[in-house]
Order: C-alpha cells, then structure tokens, then sequence
C-alpha cells in the first residue's frame, strides 16, 4: 500500500493525520455527550441525533449567508436547536419515552428518516460549508496544519464536557435529572417534574449537536443524509466509555477520530464510513463476547 | 448411592460482597435434598452457580462425574440438570400447552430435529402433564394470563416435561395457595419415586421441606450452617438462632 | 384445509397470475409488490415470531443482487441459465454470510442487535460502493431481458411472485414445526429457552438463514428487472427497503403469518399513492407515516383485530 509507506517516509504526515483526528474526534464526542445524557435520563436511544447536528449545521451556514460572523453564530445555532428540542420533545418524543426501547429506536429512526427528506427538500441536497475565517496553525515547517477552528472545536468538546459534570453533579437541576435517570416514579413521588426534566435534557441534547453542527458546517461539510453516520458514532462512543463516563466518552470519541481518519488515510476516503460502521459491529460483538465470558449481556 | 450432584467448596463474591462461601453439599440419586437458610443467606446463588448462570469464584461442581464449571447454561440443561425461577419463568404470549411442547428434552436434539412436527404421543404426555398439575382445563390459555401459582404450577410441569435427571426448584410453593400445598407436596414426591426425579429444593416454608427433604443444608451469611435429617435441623440451635437471632 | 379456505387461496393465485395482463401499466409496481411481501415476511421470521429486529437483513438482498449481477456479466452463459445461475449463488453467498455472522452478531441482545445490523447495512453499502470489480459508486447494468417491450417487466413479475408464494408457503410450514415454537420461545424469554436446553444459537442462526436465502434469492431479478444496481439506493437501500421491511410487518402484524403480507399490501399501495400525488414530499411523508404507525399502530392490524374480536381472530391452538 502506498499510502503505508508514504506514512514511513514523512512522519509529519503522522502528526498532521492524528492531529486532524483529535480535533474532528472532539465533535465526535460533543454529540456522544447528547446521546449518553439522553439515553441515561429517558432511556431513549436517539437515532435522529445526527440529524440534530446536521440541522444545526445548517442554521450556521444561513446565519452566515444573513452576514454574520460564523464563530459567533455557535453559541446562537444551540440556542436555535435548544428551542426545536423542546418542541420536538413535545410533539413527539415524549409518547416514547416509557415505551419499550424497540419502539423508541423505530419511532427516532422515522423521525430521522423525515427531518432528513425535509432538509433535502428545504435546503437541497448540494453539501454546503462555511469558512471560519481563522486561518489556520502552522507547524513542523510548513507539514503539518491545523485549522484553528479545529482547535475550537476541541475547545467547545472540553468546556462542554467540564459544564455537564459540573451542572449534573452539583446544580439542584442536575441532581433533578438524576434523581429521575435512577427511578423516575421515585422522582416524581418527591415533586420533581419528571416531564419537565426529560424536555430539559432532550432540549439540551439538542443545544449540544446544534454547537457541533455548526462546528462541523465551518470544518466540513453539511449535506441531508451525514445523519445516520453521527448518530453510529455517538452511539459508538458511548457503548465504549460507558453510560456515564464523561472523560471516558471524550477519550473514545478523540479514539474514533484517530482511528477514523487513519484508515481513511490507508485505505481510501471511500472505505472510510464502510470502516466505522463494520468499526461498529466488531465493537459491539467483542464487547459482547466479553461479557459472556462472565455469562452476562450487553443490556 | 452415588451422589449425582457434588458441590466442593463453592464460592461467589459480587463485588465486595460474599454471596456464597466455602459451600460443599452432596445430593445422592433418586433422593429429595432441601435448602433452607434466612433471606439473602445465598441460596439462589448457589443455584445460579450450580446451573452455570454465572461462573463461580472458587470450588467445583459435579454432576454425574462431569464438571459443569466450564459449561453454558443450555449446555447443562441438556445434561438433565433444569431449574425452576424463583419469581417464575414461563413463556407469556404462548399457550400452556407449547410451552409444554417447547420443553420436550433436547438430550438428544440433533439438527434436523428443529423441523419435525409433534406426534400425538408428545401432545398426550403433554396434557398428562398438565393434568398432574391440575391445569389441564388452562391449557389453551396463554401462560401471561394465568396467576402467579397457576404459573408456578405450570413451570414445575415443563421442568418435568423436560424428562430431567435432577430439578433444582426454587421456592417452589411460594404464592400457592395453602390448601393445594399439599397436593404439590404429593405431586413433588410422585415425580421423585415414580418418574425417578431427583430434587434439590430451596424452601421458606418449614412444614414443607420438612416432610419433604430427607436431608438438609442450612445456609445462613453464605456459609453452610448446618446439614442433616429434618429432625435434627429441627432441634439445632444455631439454625433456629439464625432465623429468629437478633438481627 | 376447508373447502373456503380453499377457494380462497385458488381466487387469489388465479387472479395473481392475471394480473399481468389485466392491469399492464403496472406490471412492475405490481413484481415490487410481491417484492415487498417476500421482505416483510423474512424481516418478521426475526422481527416478529424471535423478538430480534433486524435492521440489517437488506445485507442480503444487496449479496444476491451483486452475486447475480456478477454471473450475468462473467459467466458466458446464456440469459436464463445466467439468471438463475446467478439467483442460486446469490441465495448460497448470502446464506453463507448469515451463517458466519449469525454466531457472533445474533448473540448481541435488544437494541445491540437492531443498532449492530443496522451498521452492517449501512457497512455493506459504503464497501459495495467503493469496490471496483462490482462497478463501485457507478454501479452495475445487468444484460437487458432478451424479448419484447414489457415481456421483462412481465416474466420478473411471475419469478417475484413464486418466490414470495414461496416463501410464505414454505414460512407457513416452519412455524407449525418445532422451529416455530423454539422461535417464539426465544422471543417471550430467551434466557428460560436456555435454562431449559433449547438450542437458542442454533435456532437464532438457522431463522437469519432461512430469511438470507429467500432475500438472496430476490435480489438477482429485482436487479436486472429495474436493470441498473446502485449500491445504496437499490441493493444495500437501509434507509428505503432495510426500514420499510419493519415497517410494513409492523403494520400488518408481526408475528403473525398473514400480517406481513398485509402490511406490505397496504404499505405499497399508500407508498405508490404518495409518490404519484405528493412527488418530491413522499418520503417526507413516509417518514411520518413510519412515527406514526410506530407510535399509534404498534400492535398492527392483526393485532388490532384479535383485541377487537379475539373469538373470530385467535391463533390456532395445539391439538
């Protein structure tokens, strides 16, 4: 392969690659932290999340066709997608929440499968990007650069990170949404609004892919269809680092990104999403077969 | 005679806490063996240990000569060792009838076996199953809508359906209603001298395992406590400290 | 079975080997029909009778559309032999790849299964569209069907429509055997089918089997019937075929014999109803009518009509 040795003759293309891969992992992680928190508190595995992020992705690059700046319109793309998770919540989400997990994988599935054919329909289907306008680090003489919105990215992952333990382990509302993932009927028996609680998280799910959509629409690309392909690498991350291991899930999707572009790098651009989806299934089954060495499930 | 199943020195943390510990018990062939010990003294697990629901600390198990440490859960069904759940397991949206049907032993199953049909011989053994429980009236019901006892009585016929060597039964008189105990207890020994089952019987209801049992194991905080003749755990000191002691 | 019975099944079959000419505009909505039924019949051997929902059995529609595709183009054989040569190699590449990674992947439980295949799908698309030897991204024409205008669309029809007869006659079989009691045995509580001996890993696997070989079997004639293979939007379609495949058993009634095949019917018809009168939003409105059978319809028709009427729609009982 000559892309093997191309890796052995210049290493700096080592550094440029897993650089690149730390960074694009960060996002990875932002919408792993949505999809854990959402699964944790309403046991709901969403498969729309990736639409989430793709949608949030879109409201950065129509701000930025408004005008503004596009680092700025980050913060202002959560609040937007805050907004439509709540709604969303409201209008769908909340029949599923107590249903059996099947019913809960099918009912986000077609809810993604819509949000997708209606975002073909609304924005089309050419993919479409914005610029930073940040330039970019240079290092090892001119090998190896670093987008600096990259490095925001990896930023937003760790602020995003820190926030939510933080905000869980120590805010009344934290402990509120707690107390509801550990025995919602307890929670609702001692006056917390379980309904409230699971809008809340949903909504901030939502907030949390709509910072990485916007992320992604300045480091990639946005297009209808990238959902799915976030929403298996969320889910990814989280069967790896665990329902409720915050640094554990940063690490694993800083993992992904590396090992991602690696063999994009290796194998070809094209082999690239064949990669992390197949990625997916050996993940599951060793984990499994692991487990039954102790004769227990992945339940 | 032989013991058919050899418990030696058994044991199962679950994390820091220590269910079983250092257990060693002997069930002989053809005989009726009771397990009793105060909540949470580690009975289930022992089963759970026994019938390979989970691996084991420490110690061996034996059956019939041939260790079950390294063997699955369906692996030692099929040697003729079957359980009974303590909360009851049937299979809900089925009729009593296929879960009887279901249950037929799978010793032999070859591969082909999956395809054949049910000969009106496996359908009368079935029904004559049922009837030995009482349930054969229910038996086009579906398992889900019968009642926690019915449901026990039913789990207890499939066990026997299975044709097994040995049935480990757990708690199986929990829920019934007081007046048919009896005739499970009569049932239960039936299937002992006549159909040749061996049983190995966790119980909370002392009248029961004492005229059931002839020997038995006292568990208590995971270890054996005591082990004998009913008469003689009857009148041990230590076992009725253990379920009345302090604590 | 009684003489009712009977004539009903005679009225449909005569009626369904008319079709093709009573109704020659649509022919081929009619092939996808049966198409659909045989999906939602396989789907429900996993999805509906053992409790495992498959996302990813479209895996083996797209073996056997390649497969299929591949002899037509290499083996130099004429266009029948070719065919079913090709049918026959589709079905046993596809049986194969269930039984290699039925062990492993039918030992994932719940939602592991249903996210793990659905990865598999969407896997196999992605590696078929970056492989050469089978076209890549551009795909695959097989050889056109060597006879008039209309005789390709109407000769697919028949061969889709024996296969689906096929393999609901064949399903209908297996259910009344053992196999189908050790399926639904699994599917109400898989860990007492093993307490009690079942062979739950052969049974699993044996069940993916048997729905790889009827889907292997199809994707040969739906290729060269639509006559250009598309890795993602035909063959390894996960987000069109893998789901509706869910769907339309859903609707219908899974776990049951009949609810498939209605389902597909009522799904296919509403499905070409949208396309022709809300063209451009019909997946769009696909995607709701999946959120909302899923959430207001789970039970399915059959479902709904033994709640309704358990006297006339109970399930056979075992004498």
């Amino acid at each position: 392969m000559s892309s093997l040795t191309l890796l052995y003759d210049a290493p700096a293309l080592w550094l440029q690659i897993i650089a690149d891969g730390i960074l694009v992992g960060a996002i990875f992680a932002l919408v792993a932290f949505g999809m854990a928190l959402v699964w944790g508190v309403m046991n709901v595995i969403n498969i729309a999340q990736g639409e989430l992020v793709m949608l949030g992705g879109y409201v950065v690059i129509y701000l930025a066709k408004a005008g503004m700046n596009p680092v700025l319109a980050v913060p202002l793309a959560a609040a937007v997608m805050f907004a439509f998770g709540w709604i969303l919540y409201r209008l769908v989400i909340f029949r599923i929440v107590d249903k059996d997990l099947f019913i809960s994988i099918l009912a986000t599935f077609g809810l993604s499968i819509l949000i997708q054919q209606l975002a073909n329909e609304i924005f089309g289907a050419n993919v479409q990007s914005v610029q930073s306008g940040l330039g970019s680090f240079i290092f090892a003489d001119g090998m190896v650069a670093v987008g600096k919105v990259k490095v925001l990215a990896l930023a937003v992952a760790i602020v995003v990170g820190a926030a939510l333990f933080f905000f869980l382990g120590k805010s009344r509302l934290g402990q509120a949404i707690r107390a509801t993932s550990q025995n919602a009927r307890a929670a609702r028996i001692l006056g917390i609004d379980t309904d409230r609680v699971y809008a809340l998280t949903f909504a901030v799910n939502a907030a949390i892919c709509g910072a990485a959509g916007a992320l992604v629409a300045m480091t990639w690309i946005i297009h209808p269809y990238l959902g799915l392909t976030y929403t298996l690498r969320s889910f990814m991350i989280v069967i790896v680092a665990g329902l409720g291991n915050i640094a554990g899930v940063l690490f694993a999707g800083v993992g992904l990104g590396v090992a991602e572009n690696l063999a994009g790098f290796v194998f070809g651009a094209e082999y690239q999403t064949a990669f992390i989806f197949a990625l997916l299934v050996v993940i599951l089954v060793i984990r499994n077969l692991l487990l039954r060495r102790s004769r227990r499930y992945l339940k | 005679m032989s013991a058919m199943l050899e418990v030696r020195n058994v044991g199962k943390a679950f994390g820091g806490v220590v269910a079983n510990e250092d257990i060693s018990i002997s069930v002989p062939e053809r005989s009726i063996v009771g397990l009793i010990g105060p909540n949470g003294s580690g009975k289930t697990t022992l089963f759970n240990s026994i019938v390979g629901y989970h691996p084991t600390d420490a110690g061996s198990i034996t059956f019939n000569g041939r260790e079950l440490s390294r063997l699955r859960v369906p692996q030692i069904a099929r040697l003729g060792l079957i359980r009974t759940f303590q909360q009851t397991r049937v299979y809900g949206e089925m009729s009593c009838m296929r879960n009887m049907v279901i249950s037929i032993p799978t010793i032999d199953a070859g591969f082909f076996s999956m395809f054949w049909g049910f000969p009106r011989s496996l359908i009368e053994r079935a029904e004559g199953l049922l009837e030995f429980v009482g349930l054969y009236e229910k038996r086009h019901l579906l398992a889900g809508d019968l009642s926690f006892g019915q449901q026990k009585l039913l789990e207890f016929a499939m066990a026997l359906m299975a044709e097994p060597k040995m049935l480990l039964l757990d708690e199986p008189t929990a829920g019934i209603n007081p007046t048919l105990i009896n005739g499970l207890i009569d049932r239960l020994k039936r299937a002992n001298a006549e159909m040749g089952v061996t049983l190995l019987v966790i119980e909370h209801n002392m009248r029961v395992i004492m005229d059931l049992a002839q020997h038995i194991y006292c568990l208590a905080y995971g270890k054996i406590l005591a082990e004998g003749t009913p008469e003689a755990i009857m009148n041990d000191a230590r076992v009725v400290d253990a379920y009345l002691g302090g604590h | 079975m009684s003489a009712r019975t009977a004539a009903l099944y005679s009225a449909t079959l005569a009626a369904a080997i008319a079709a093709p000419w009573l109704a020659p505009e649509i022919v081929t909505q009619l092939a996808f029909l049966w198409l659909m039924i045989l999906f939602a019949l396989t789907w429900d051997i996993l999805g509906g009778q053992m409790g495992y929902n498959s996302f990813g059995n479209v895996v083996f529609f797209g073996i056997g559309m390649y497969a299929c595709a591949v002899v037509q183009r290499d083996s130099g054989l004429g266009y029948y032999a070719a065919l079913f040569a090709g049918m026959g190699l589709g079905a046993l590449l596809a049986v194969a790849t269930a039984g290699l990674l039925g062990p492993a992947v039918l030992g994932l439980r719940g939602h592991y299964f249903a996210i793990g295949t659905l990865g598999l799908g969407v896997a196999a698309g992605d590696l078929a569209a970056a492989i050469e030897y089978i076209g890549a991204g551009s795909g695959m024409a097989p050889p056109l069907y060597p006879g008039e205008v209309g005789a390709s669309q109407r000769f697919f029809y028949f061969v889709l429509m024996a296969l689906a007869m096929a393999t609901f006659a064949f399903l209908r079989w297996l259910y009344s055997r053992r196999f189908g009691l050790a399926l639904n045995a699994i599917r109400d509580d898989e860990d007492k089918a093993e307490a009690m001996g079942v062979h739950t890993t052969r049974y699993k696997t044996v069940a993916w089997c048997i729905a790889a070989f009827f889907l292997g079997l199809a994707g040969g004639p739906v290729g060269s019937l639509v006559g250009f293979i598309d890795p993602r939007e035909l063959a390894f379609a996960g987000s069109t075929f893998g789901v509706w495949m869910v769907l339309m058993a859903i609707l219908g009634g899974r776990g049951t014999i009949w609810g498939p095949v209605i389902g597909a019917a009522i799904f296919h018809l509403t499905q070409e109803l949208f396309w022709t009168y809300l063209l451009g939003w019909q997946r769009v409105a696909m995607g709701v009518l999946i959120v909302a059978i899923v959430l207001f319809f789970p039970q399915g028709l059959i479902g709904w009509l033994r709640h309704t009427w358990p006297q006339r729609f109970a399930a056979q009982e075992m004498k």
